[in-house]
């Protein structure tokens, strides 16, 4: 028999409305997969948001925290001079100021009590650079390179103050990672059942659909759609109520604190961020957890 | 055209359910399966629509050979095909109309040609009653005008009916059977599976006897009488 076949028609429609269908014929467990997901992104959130304002402590403690290189006492000023170049070609070194063992000792008078110089003679000082670097957790190492230039007889630093903050940030990291591991394994293993229960309901409907020449992806999209769009609403709410509690939250520290202790990270810095990590994270989850759902279950 | 070779199948659980059977169906023919309940009469229809693969032999439907058929080609090998059951199988939530517009919506028609097609069919398969409403308002008979209208709807070459008349009263069967008859006239080979003998008697046409798993007969009118139909009438 003579068959006209029928020209390709665009169901990107009917996908996503038997999607929407679908999230609303199990409302329930739709909702309950969108407060999962909405769980899962506002603890990310906040630890995102926490590491931060962490970062931004270590960064003002890298500002902070300089390195002290002192120069031999045989060489003479010019020559002292002279190691700039060499101790700014060390790895890690962001900036090197020379300060000679005159301006050091000014420096000193000027920040102690009388008594403690009674006894201190200028020749103490030696001259120095003073040197910013580009980041802390490398410090011990580099301490050690510059140790290894000719003429530097010594160098000082705070090692201590640099790993505590740096391993505090490791943890905080390893703990974001952690977490946000963990929750999004939940999210996707909620949004796959719910799913599954969705398909589960429409078994009939579906086994009439290979019967009538249904292709698996025609019969699968609806359901990916359904995934995709839990996980979409589940991030544009965590967004919104992200911004609210960090806004109250900073709102009590900036009080606490008087106003000058703590600058945390103002939120409409890193909104564009947030609203990409949530609305990626919840179309993966959403996605991925659909694509379980259907992998083996629905097949022509 | 449907040409089964040799075929056996087992299922999971070890039932042999068919032990080499051969049928060749011709395009336009229209041909009887009967047989006492568990005789094999639904896992041939299965293995024609490809829900089962066979465990040996070979099976060919409009061209596709099934035995071990990928996907894609499955879906097409279906559209050829109109499946007719004894449950109707509508969909509740669907009005009639859009029982009958799904299946050509599943095949990629655009809905300009589902707006014509489906009147069409719904008319071809004499229905009278509002498309608007839910296949749970219409009587048995009704229904399975649906499902028929809804398996014309692709224009198949071959419309296969497992126990259509089933759950019907002896009036409703004459007619649904008198429709699949229309529609075989107008080119489309039919396989009906019925073991209602006396629905079978009232037409001339070819019957495929199968009893444990095998075909015992196969020509015009040649319907055996089993010993345990004797005993059980099922009507
Ligand atoms: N999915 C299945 N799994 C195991 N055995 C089955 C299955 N379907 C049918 N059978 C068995 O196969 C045999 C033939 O069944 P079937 O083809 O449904 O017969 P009929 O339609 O003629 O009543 C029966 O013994 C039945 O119990
Ligand atoms: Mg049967």
């Amino acid at each position: 028999m003579s068959r006209k076949k029928p020209r390709r028609r665009n169901n990107l429609g009917y996908y996503i409305k038997e999607g929407v269908s679908s999230i609303f014929t199990h409302g329930f467990m739709s909702f309950a997969s969108v407060v999962i997901i909405i769980a899962c992104l506002v603890i990310m959130g906040s630890f995102l948001l926490v590491a931060l304002n962490v970062n931004d402590l270590v960064e003002d403690a890298e500002a902070r925290n300089q390195v002290v290189a002192f120069i031999d006492d045989s060489l003479t000023e010019e020559e002292a001079r002279g190691l700039e170049f060499q101790i700014l070609a060390t790895n890690n070194v962001y900036d090197a100021t020379f300060v000679t063992r005159d301006e050091a000792f000014q420096a000193f008078v000027a920040t102690h009590e009388e008594a403690e110089l009674d006894n201190l003679d200028e020749e103490v000082f030696r001259h120095r650079f003073v040197i910013d670097l580009d980041n802390i957790a490398y410090m011990q190492v580099t301490l050690d390179r510059l140790l290894m230039i000719p003429g530097v007889d010594a160098v000082r630093a705070d090692v201590a103050i640099a790993d505590f903050f740096v391993s505090f940030r490791n943890v905080i990291v390893v703990v974001f990672i952690a977490i946000v591991g963990v929750l999004m394994l939940i999210s996707v293993f909620i949004i796959s059942n719910t799913i599954k229960l969705a398909t589960f309901d429409r078994r009939e409907e579906i086994a009439i659909m290979r019967m009538v020449g249904a292709r698996n992806w025609f019969i699968r999209w609806p359901f990916i759609f359904q995934g995709f769009i839990l996980g979409l609403t589940g991030a544009v709410v965590a967004f919104g109520i992200q911004w609210g509690m960090y806004g109250v939250l900073v709102d009590q520290i900036v009080r606490l604190s008087g106003g000058n202790m703590i600058q945390p990270v103002s939120f409409y810095e890193v909104a564009n961020m947030m609203i990409s990590i949530f609305m990626g994270t919840g179309f993966v989850v959403g996605t991925l957890g659909s694509a379980i759902a259907i992998r083996n279950y629905l097949k022509v | 055209m449907i040409i089964m070779k040799d075929v056996q199948k087992a299922y999971d659980n070890g039932t042999r359910a068919l032990k080499g059977v051969n049928i060749t169906i011709q395009d336009g023919e229209f041909a009887f399966l009967v047989g006492p309940s568990g005789s094999g009469k639904s896992t041939i229809i299965k293995l024609l629509t490809a829900e089962v693969a066979p465990t040996e032999g070979s099976v060919r439907v409009n061209g596709y050979l099934l035995d071990r058929i990928r996907n894609r080609k499955k879906s097409m090998m279906r559209r050829t095909l109109g499946v007719i059951f004894q449950d109707f199988r509508l969909i509740e939530k669907k009005s009639v109309y859009e029982n009958v517009a799904f299946a050509m919506r599943v095949t990629g028609a655009r809905e300009r040609e589902i707006q014509k097609r489906v009147p069409y069919v719904l008319d071809l398969v004499g229905l009278n009653v509002d498309t608007d409403r839910r296949p749970d308002e219409l009587s048995g008979g009704e229904q399975q005008r649906v499902a028929v209208a809804r398996a014309l709807v692709n224009n198949p070459s071959t419309i296969i009916a497992d126990e259509p008349t089933g759950n019907l009263d002896p009036v409703r069967s004459l007619e649904i059977m008198m429709l699949l008859e229309k529609i075989n006239e107008l080119g489309t080979t039919v396989l009906v599976v019925t073991h209602e003998r006396d629905l079978v008697d009232r037409f001339e046409k070819r019957v495929i006897a199968l009893d444990n798993g095998r075909v015992i007969s196969d020509g015009m009118r040649g319907y055996v009488i089993h010993e345990q139909e004797k005993a059980t009438p099922t009507e």
